[in-house]
C-alpha cells in the first residue's frame, strides 16, 4: 500500500515535470532554441492563474482562472518570441540559451515583485480532498494531474495530427525551407509554437501549484523538466513525458529506500539518472540521431 | 592608423603586435603591482579584498572562455569544478602536502574528474553540455552533503593556510602577500591561453566553434580536441577554487552553489565571448553589480532617506544586462570597445556594418 | 598503367529508401583532374562525403593509396592526404583567414598540448614552419589583402578562394573540389580554372572535383564522369562525355518529355530527398 501510495504521487510529480518537459521540446523540435526559462513559465503561469483566482487578488472563478492564464501565457510566449527571439535568428544557439536564462532570472523577480517572494498557496475547489479507495488515501489534486496530463497529451496529439496548423507546425519543425517554400508562414508559426508551449506551462503550473504553495524560485523546478527532457532524448514529445515520469517516480521512491544517512540521494537521484542516461545512452531513451549535412 | 609592416613570421608570432601595445600592457602590470601602495596608505585594505576577489574570478573567467568563447561549448556548471579544485586542495594540504604542489594538482585533479564525467557528452551536441554540467553543478552542495566524512558537509571546512618555504600567507594577516599570489596565477592563467591561441591546439578549438564539419575534415579529432578544452577549462577553474578557498577561508556545502555557475557563465557574455579582455571585463562587471547596488542603496537611505531592499535585484539588475548585450551588441563588452576603436582609427571612414555578422536563418545542425 | 590514386570499387549509399549512390565504380590515377558533373540530386557530393567518411557505404570498397579508407575516421582522412572544400563554404567564421589557412596544416602538427601552452622551442620552430607554408597560399592564391581580415567580413568570392587555400595548406596528394565556380562571376570562375591548372601542374597533386559549369569541367579536366540518380552514365574525355547519348538524355530529360509529367515528378521527389 505504501508502495503504490508513494508511485502515485511520484507519478502526480512526474506529470508535471513531463509538462514542463514537453514545452521545453515542443519549441526545441520547432526552432531549436533550448528555452532554459521554461520553467519560469511554468512559474509565471502559475502565478498568473493565483492572480486571477485567489480571493486577496481578482477572486474569479478557478476554472476560468486557468482559461485566464493559459491565454496570458499563450500572448506572452508569442510575444516573447516575435519581440525578441525573432531579431535573434542566426545567432548562435549558445545566444539563446544564454537569453534565456537571464530572462528566467528576470522573471523570477518580476513575480516576487508582483506577488511575493514568499510561498502562496493557490486557492483550488479541491484543495485538501481526499478520495479513499481500498485502504490507499489519495488526494484529488493528485489524481486530477494525472487525468489532466493524460488529457492535454491526447489533444497535442490530436492537434498534431488532424489539425492543419498542427500539421503546417510539424512540417516546419522539420524542414523550415521547405515549409517556407510551400507557403507555410514559418515565422508566425514559430511564434505560435511558443504560444502553445506557453499554454502547455501555464496548465503545468496550475496543477504544480495545486499541490503546493508556489514561489518565485519554483521556476528552479525547470531543471528537473530539462533532465527529463534529455532523458526522454530531446526532440521527442513522448520521451519528453516518459521522462518526467520516470523522474517523478525516482525521488520519493529513492527518499524512501536510501539507506540510513543517506536521504540526500533523493535529491541527486534525478541528475544522476540524468547524467547516467547520457553517459550509456547519449541520445537519451528516444533518441533519433541526427547530423549535420554538408 | 598604425601600419605593422611584417617582416617575419614571428612579427604574427609575438604576443604584442607593436612597441605601443606591449607599453600599454606593461604599464597595466605595473599599475596592478603598484595598486596595493594605495591601500598601504589608506591603511585599510578592505577593497584589497574585493579587487582580489576579482582577481580570483577572472581565473576562473578565463577557464570557462576557453571553452565557451574559444571553442563553442557551454558549460552551465564550472562552479562544480571549483568546488572540486577547493576541496582537493584543502585535502591534499591537509594530507602535508607543500602548498606549491598540493595547488597545482588541485587543478589537475579538477580538469581531470571533470573531464571524465563530462566526456560521454562530449561527443553529443552542446546542448548536452550544457544540461550535464548543469546537472553536476547542482549536485554539487549534495554530493559534499553526502560526502560529509571529507568534506565537513553543512559543517564546513575552514581552509588551511598558504605556506610557500616557510613563509605563511592569511588572506587576513597578509592581504599583500595574498594579492600579489592571485596576480601571478592570473599572469601566468593569461600567458597559458594567450601561448594556446597562437599555437594548433587554440585554433583548432577554434575550429570546432565554427564549423564541427570542416574541423573534422581538415583533421581535428572533435572528441579529444573538446575534451583537452574541457579539461584545460576545468583545470583553471580548480585552480580559481582553490585560490577562493584560501580567499575565503572557510567552506561549506552552499560555498559554490548554482548561482555562481551561472554567474561566470554570464559574466564572460558580458565581456565579450572569445576574448581575453572579455574574461577579465565580466569578471570586473559581476564584482562591480554588488558593490553598486549596495552603495546606491546607503546613498538612497541616507540622502533622500529611501530604503529599497528588493530581495533578487541584484540578479535581476545583472540578467537584464546579459539581455541587453545579446540582443543588441552580442560581442560584448570587448567588442563594444573594438569598435569604438576602430570607429577612431578609420575616422571618418567607419561604416556601421563593418562588424555585421552575416544572418543566416537558421544555423541548423539536424539532417534536413 | 601503375595502380589508381584512389579506387571507388561499387560503392553504394542509401538515405532511408533512397539510393544516392548506387554501385557505382570509378578510379582517379595521379596526377589528373577528374571531374563529376551530373543534374542535382545525382549523388555526387555524397561521393565526396563518403571520401570524407562523413557516411558509411551499405557496399563497396574504397582505396586511397593502396590504403583502405573505409578504415578510417573522419578526422584520419586528411593524414593520408586528402583534402576538401564543401559546396556550401564551410569555413571559421569568426576567425581570420590567416587563422583558417593555419587549419588547415593540422595535419602536419608534431607539438602537444603541453609544449604549445609553455610554447617550447620546438613548438615555435613549428609555427614559423607552419606560417611558412602558409604565406605561400597566400601568395599563390593572391590572398594577401584579405590576410588578417575576419570570414565573417568576406565576400563571398573570396571566401571561395580561402577554402581552397586551406585545403592548399594541408598540401594534400589528392584534392577534393565541391562546386568550386558555383556563385562565381565570369572573372572569378576563370581565375579558379588558372588555380586548379596551376594546382595540377606545378603542385601535382591531384584533383577530384564536382562541377556544374561545363565550361570550366572542359577546360580543366583530364576525364569526367556523369551520373544521374546515383548511377554512372558516361566516363571519359569531357568531350565524350558530353556527347554520350545518356547523358544528354539526363540533361536535357527527352524520355521524361516524351512520357508525360510521370518520370519528371519521380524524379524531382528523388532530386528533393537525396
Amino acid at each position: 500500500m505504501d508502495f503504490i501510495q508513494l508511485v502515485i504521487s511520484g507519478l502526480a510529480n512526474g506529470c508535471v515535470y513531463g509538462l514542463i518537459a514537453l514545452g521545453f521540446v515542443l519549441i526545441y523540435k520547432a526552432t531549436e532554441a533550448v528555452n532554459f526559462a521554461q520553467g519560469d513559465f511554468m512559474m509565471i503561469g502559475a502565478f498568473v492563474c493565483l492572480g486571477f483566482t485567489n480571493s486577496e487578488f481578482l477572486g474569479l472563478n478557478f476554472w476560468l482562472s486557468i482559461v485566464l492564464a493559459m491565454g496570458v501565457m499563450a500572448v506572452l510566449g508569442y510575444l516573447f518570441d516575435w519581440g525578441i527571439l525573432r531579431h535573434m535568428s542566426g545567432q548562435s544557439q549558445t545566444s539563446i540559451v544564454i537569453l534565456t536564462i537571464a530572462v528566467g532570472f528576470v522573471l523570477r523577480f518580476v513575480a516576487g515583485s508582483v506577488w511575493s517572494h514568499e510561498p502562496v498557496s493557490l486557492e483550488t475547489p479541491f484543495a485538501g480532498e481526499y478520495v479513499r479507495a481500498g485502504g490507499l488515501v489519495l488526494g484529488v489534486n493528485e489524481i486530477l494531474i494525472i487525468v489532466v496530463t493524460v488529457l492535454l497529451t491526447l489533444g497535442l496529439y490530436l492537434f498534431f495530427s488532424r489539425t492543419k496548423l498542427g500539421v503546417a507546425m510539424q512540417a516546419a519543425s522539420q524542414n523550415q525551407l521547405a515549409a517556407y517554400y510551400m507557403g507555410i508562414p514559418v515565422k508566425r508559426i514559430q511564434s505560435m509554437v511558443w504560444a502553445l508551449s506557453g499554454m502547455v506551462a501555464a496548465v503545468a503550473g496550475v496543477l504544480f501549484a495545486s499541490k503546493g504553495a508556489i514561489d518565485p524560485s519554483s521556476g528552479l523546478l525547470g531543471i528537473k523538466a530539462f533532465a527529463a527532457a534529455a532523458i526522454g532524448g530531446f526532440g521527442s514529445l513522448p520521451g519528453a513525458l516518459v521522462g518526467g515520469l520516470i523522474i517523478g517516480l525516482i525521488e520519493p521512491l529513492s527518499a524512501r529506500y536510501a539507506p540510513d544517512g543517506f536521504a540526500g540521494i533523493a535529491r541527486i537521484a534525478p541528475y544522476a539518472i540524468l547524467i547516467i542516461v547520457l553517459i550509456f545512452r547519449p541520445g537519451g531513451l528516444f533518441s533519433q540521431t541526427q547530423k549535420k549535412k554538408v | 592608423m598604425r601600419f605593422v609592416f611584417k617582416t617575419s613570421y614571428d612579427a604574427d608570432i609575438k604576443w604584442f603586435k607593436h612597441g605601443a601595445q606591449l607599453f600599454w600592457y606593461i604599464l597595466l602590470l605595473a599599475a596592478l603591482i603598484a595598486l596595493p601602495l594605495i591601500f598601504v596608505w589608506t591603511g585599510n585594505p578592505y577593497l584589497l579584498g574585493e579587487i582580489t576577489a576579482v582577481l580570483i574570478f577572472s581565473v576562473s573567467c578565463l577557464g570557462l572562455m576557453l571553452l565557451t568563447g574559444q571553442t563553442g561549448l557551454a558549460s552551465l556548471g564550472h562552479a562544480a569544478f571549483m568546488a572540486m579544485g577547493c576541496y582537493a586542495n584543502i585535502l591534499l594540504l591537509q594530507a602535508g602536502l607543500p602548498w606549491l604542489i598540493a595547488f597545482p594538482l588541485s587543478g589537475l585533479l579538477a580538469g581531470f574528474f571533470g573531464t571524465m564525467i563530462a566526456f560521454p557528452v562530449l561527443r553529443l551536441h552542446g546542448v548536452y553540455l550544457a544540461l550535464a554540467t548543469l546537472a553536476m553543478s547542482i549536485i554539487t552542495g549534495d554530493v559534499i552533503d553526502l560526502t560529509e566524512r571529507w568534506t565537513g558537509g553543512v559543517g564546513g571546512m575552514s581552509v588551511p593556510d598558504i605556506d610557500i618555504f616557510g613563509f605563511v600567507i592569511n588572506k587576513y594577516a597578509n592581504p599583500y602577500a595574498f594579492y600579489y599570489l592571485c596576480l601571478v596565477v592570473v599572469v601566468l592563467c593569461v600567458a597559458a591561453y594567450r601561448n594556446l591561441l597562437r599555437s594548433p591546439s587554440g585554433r583548432s578549438f577554434a575550429a570546432i566553434r565554427d564549423s564541427e564539419v570542416s574541423a573534422q575534415a581538415m583533421g581535428v579529432n572533435l572528441t579529444r580536441t573538446k575534451a583537452t578544452s574541457f579539461f584545460l577549462s576545468c583545470t583553471a577553474a580548480g585552480l580559481a577554487g582553490a585560490l577562493f578557498g584560501h580567499s575565503a577561508t572557510f567552506v561549506t556545502n552552499e560555498t559554490f552553489d548554482i548561482v555562481m555557475s551561472i554567474t561566470l557563465f554570464l559574466s564572460i557574455v558580458i565581456g565579450g565571448l572569445g576574448f581575453i579582455h572579455g574574461a577579465f571585463l565580466g569578471a570586473i562587471i559581476s564584482g562591480l553589480i554588488p558593490v553598486l547596488i549596495a552603495n546606491g542603496r546607503t546613498l538612497l537611505s541616507t540622502s533622500m532617506g529611501i530604503n529599497i531592499n528588493i530581495p533578487g535585484l541584484e540578479s535581476a539588475l545583472f540578467a537584464g544586462i546579459v539581455i541587453a548585450f545579446v540582443l543588441f551588441e552580442p560581442m560584448g563588452l570587448y567588442g563594444r570597445w573594438l569598435k569604438i576603436r576602430t570607429y577612431f582609427e578609420l575616422f571618418p571612414f567607419y561604416r556601421k556594418d563593418m562588424f555585421r555578422r552575416q544572418k543566416s536563418y537558421l544555423k541548423t545542425e539536424r539532417v534536413q | 598503367m601503375s595502380a589508381p590514386l584512389l579506387d571507388i570499387k561499387n560503392a553504394t549509399q542509401r538515405f532511408g529508401g533512397v539510393v544516392a549512390v548506387n554501385d557505382v565504380t570509378m578510379h582517379v590515377n595521379e596526377g589528373e583532374v577528374f571531374a563529376l558533373v551530373g543534374p542535382n540530386g545525382a549523388g555526387k557530393s555524397t561521393v565526396f562525403n563518403l571520401l570524407s567518411r562523413f557516411y558509411t557505404p551499405a557496399a563497396g570498397s574504397i582505396q586511397f593509396n593502396g590504403q583502405d579508407l573505409l578504415k578510417l575516421s573522419s578526422d584520419e582522412v586528411p593524414s593520408l592526404g586528402i583534402a576538401r572544400t564543401f559546396q556550401n563554404i564551410e569555413l571559421f567564421e569568426q576567425a581570420t583567414v590567416l587563422q583558417n589557412l593555419l587549419v588547415g596544416r593540422h595535419r602536419h602538427r608534431k607539438t602537444n598540448v603541453l609544449s604549445e601552452i609553455f610554447f617550447t622551442p620546438s613548438a615555435r620552430n613549428q609555427e614559423r614552419e607552419h606560417r611558412h607554408a602558409v604565406e605561400e597560399v597566400i601568395d599563390f592564391l593572391d590572398l594577401q589583402a584579405y590576410r588578417d581580415k575576419m570570414i565573417s567580413g568576406l565576400p563571398y568570392g573570396v571566401r571561395k578562394v580561402v577554402e581552397l587555400g586551406r585545403a592548399l595548406a594541408t598540401q594534400p596528394k589528392l584534392l577534393l573540389l565541391d562546386e568550386p565556380a558555383s556563385g562565381l562571376s565570369v572573372e572569378e570562375t576563370q581565375d579558379m580554372a588558372f588555380w586548379i591548372e596551376d594546382i595540377q601542374k606545378q603542385m601535382g597533386i591531384t584533383v577530384l572535383m564536382v562541377e556544374h559549369d561545363m565550361g570550366l569541367v572542359s577546360a580543366v579536366s583530364n576525364r569526367v564522369m556523369a551520373l544521374a540518380d546515383g548511377k554512372e552514365l558516361a566516363t571519359g574525355t569531357p568531350a565524350e562525355v558530353q556527347s554520350h547519348p545518356a547523358v544528354i538524355e539526363a540533361y536535357l530529360g527527352t524520355s521524361g518529355i516524351q512520357k508525360g509529367g510521370k518520370t519528371d515528378k519521380k524524379k524531382k521527389s528523388k532530386g528533393a530527398a537525396a
